[in-house]
């Protein structure tokens, strides 16, 4: 391969006819793409970032006050308003990380400069990693942010006694929506089916996954229908970093968002490979 | 053996109903301005993307210096700097971050230097660190210039660079684009301006519905057409002559001649039918007369330059 010397950016225009380029590090080419990614979302962060904070912190300040006191969880173990954190923590990591990587390919392929990144010698694997990392911080930077305004007003939750779990399910999580967000991205030709994949598929299944409720607190049929919904292992699993208290064994609901991540994974490397809807 | 700059082998591509390419094959060799021309539809862009791994051809091959555009895609992009016809930018960036981006994709860091020297060629200092959405047309085709250069490609595409570009612009930008072919680059340029084509490439391709229907030098094209052309505004022409008609332009009818001595036979059969003549001029061949006569052509075989042209229809 071609080796990495010093750059040439003082050499005069040309002279290049024959071989190309010194100076660059195949690394590099996708660590670029996720800096801009970073970069696009926080020159804007005040949509990006503050906005998704404070709606979070609007749904706790008004269902707290509703429900506070009428409403304990888990047999009373858990006040309403400590149960609730998490759930807000969560839905907005993965409505993040799904806006951000959906949101950056939709509008790069209606205004065109998609080919910006079609051009480089960028691989399947690195448009997936530039992409679904960069998606995962914006996701995870608004889950802190939200944690750490809600936190405020529960400073209790802070004595987490499984954190590491919490931490690998925000993880996973978040990297599930970040991909669907780039499946979504990929497949539309318009702005209104990026937002038709979020208003009919990413927000129902948000929230009827137990963001708001526990499912035991559900009829049978609709807690038999939610351990089909993979985001509730999500924020059934981090809650249990939470409260160590959960639903389901965390185990069991790592695997399931262990095993979705990986499918998800796999079938969009290989669509990026075929270069499906890319470079039709 | 040296590669070609670019090769392609009988590419063809088909969308829906439209065979946009139909056996397209061509090699440009290192350090040649090469023009691609050709009506709106004829393929010019198709064959761009597929150079440029945008889209990929149903059958054939292309390469890049010898890297196979699809097989061994990394060389070939590294070696090639495309600038699209569509005037496209990301609008979160200023004009510097757009070329660092750009030189990051391919992999190259702290090119500040020779950042600073594209937009110092291409007049845009004084805008580096203005947001792209603030650029006019003009400027934001010559960051587009800036971003296919970013890597040093040896080899370059523009795709009608200079589509709604002013004159002085224009000047300006084939003044630099033919200073990176002195200093070695291949040059690729699809364009609708003709007498820019005449001017500036060595060597012509013309498409036609997704085929090759010429390929020779610039110089060769213009005299196997040689000859001149007469203009005339006469009140009628002989029918034997009305194939000759090259161009009309209201009352101007511009007759292609193959050699001076058929002015001769041309003004012979006007007064053979009493036809007045109220204005006649002589010009010579141009890039333009050729490219006409070659599409009016109805199955255009201009030459056997072209070895798909050749193959006739199926």
């Amino acid at each position: 391969m071609i080796a990495a010397g010093p750059p040439q950016g003082d050499r005069p225009l040309g002279g290049a006819a024959r071989s190309a380029v010194r100076g660059e590090q195949f690394s590099y080419g996708w660590v670029t793409l996720f800096y801009k990614e970073i970069l696009r979302f926080w020159k804007v962060s005040f949509q990006t970032i503050a906005a998704p904070v404070l709606s979070a912190l609007l749904y706790l300040l008004i269902f707290s006050h509703v429900l506070e006191g009428r409403l304990t969880m888990y047999d009373g173990r858990v006040n309403y308003t400590s149960f609730l954190v998490p759930g807000l923590v969560m839905m907005a990591t993965l409505q993040n990380s799904f806006a951000n990587s959906s949101s950056s390919l939709i509008q790069s392929k209606m205004s065109g400069n998609l080919i910006f990144v079609l051009l480089p010698p960028l691989s399947a694997l690195d448009l997936f990693a530039a992409y679904v990392l960069g998606a995962m911080v914006r996701g995870l930077v608004v889950g802190a942010g939200v944690f750490v305004v809600t936190v405020a007003f529960n400073p209790g939750l802070l004595s987490m006694p499984h954190p590491l779990w919490a931490v690998g399910f925000a993880l996973l999580g978040s990297a599930i929506l970040s991909i669907l967000g780039l499946l979504a991205g990929l497949m539309a030709e318009k702005f209104d089916q990026v937002s038709a994949f979020q208003n009919f598929v990413i927000m129902p299944l948000t929230f009827l996954s137990g963001v708001f409720y526990s499912i035991h607190s559900l009829p049978p049929f609709w807690q038999a229908l939610s351990h089909f919904n993979p985001f509730f292992y999500m924020i059934d699993g981090f809650r249990f970093g939470f409260f160590g208290i959960s639903d389901v064994a965390p185990a069991w609901s790592f695997a399931v968002v262990a095993a979705a991540a990986a499918t998800l994974s796999a079938l969009t490397l290989k669509l990026l490979a075929n270069g499906w809807k890319l470079r039709p | 053996m040296s590669a070609a700059a670019v090769e392609v082998i009988d590419v063809a591509r088909r969308f829906g109903a439209v065979q946009a390419l139909d056996g397209v094959s061509l090699r440009v060799a290192p350090g040649e301005f090469f023009g691609l021309l050709g009506p709106n539809g004829a393929g010019k862009t198709t064959l761009i993307s597929i150079l440029a791994g945008l889209t990929r051809a149903d059958r054939g091959s292309a390469s890049i210096l010898g890297h196979d555009v699809v097989r061994d895609f990394r060389a070939a992009r590294r070696n090639l700097g495309v600038v699209p016809q569509e005037l496209v930018f990301d609008p979160f960036f200023t004009v510097r971050e757009t070329l660092v981006f750009q030189a990051g994709y391919f992999g190259l860091r702290k090119q500040g230097a020779w950042i600073d020297e594209i937009l110092h060629h291409l007049d845009l200092t004084s805008k580096a660190n203005a947001n792209m959405r603030s650029l006019s047309g003009g400027m934001k085709r010559r960051v587009l210039v800036g971003q296919a250069l970013v890597h040093k490609p040896p080899v370059i595409v523009l795709d009608e660079p200079t589509a709604g570009v002013d004159v002085e612009l224009r000047q300006n930008l084939w003044a630099f684009i033919r200073k990176l072919n002195t200093d070695g680059h291949t040059i690729i340029l699809t364009t609708h301006y003709l007498e820019e084509a005449e001017a500036l490439c060595n060597r012509i391709a013309m498409l036609k519905a997704g085929r090759v229907v010429a390929l020779d030098t610039t110089a060769n094209l213009l005299s196997r057409f040689a000859g001149l052309t007469c203009r005339l505004v006469v009140p009628a022409l002989p029918a034997a002559w009305q194939s000759r008609v090259v161009r009309r332009e209201g009352r101007n009818l511009h007759v292609g001649l193959d050699n001076p001595a058929q002015l001769e036979t041309l003004l012979a059969a006007l007064r053979e039918d009493g036809i007045a003549i109220e204005e006649m001029a002589l010009a010579e061949t141009d890039l333009e007369q050729v490219f006409l006569r070659i599409m009016k052509q109805p199955d255009a075989v201009a030459g056997g330059a072209a070895r798909s042209a050749v193959r006739g229809e199926p």
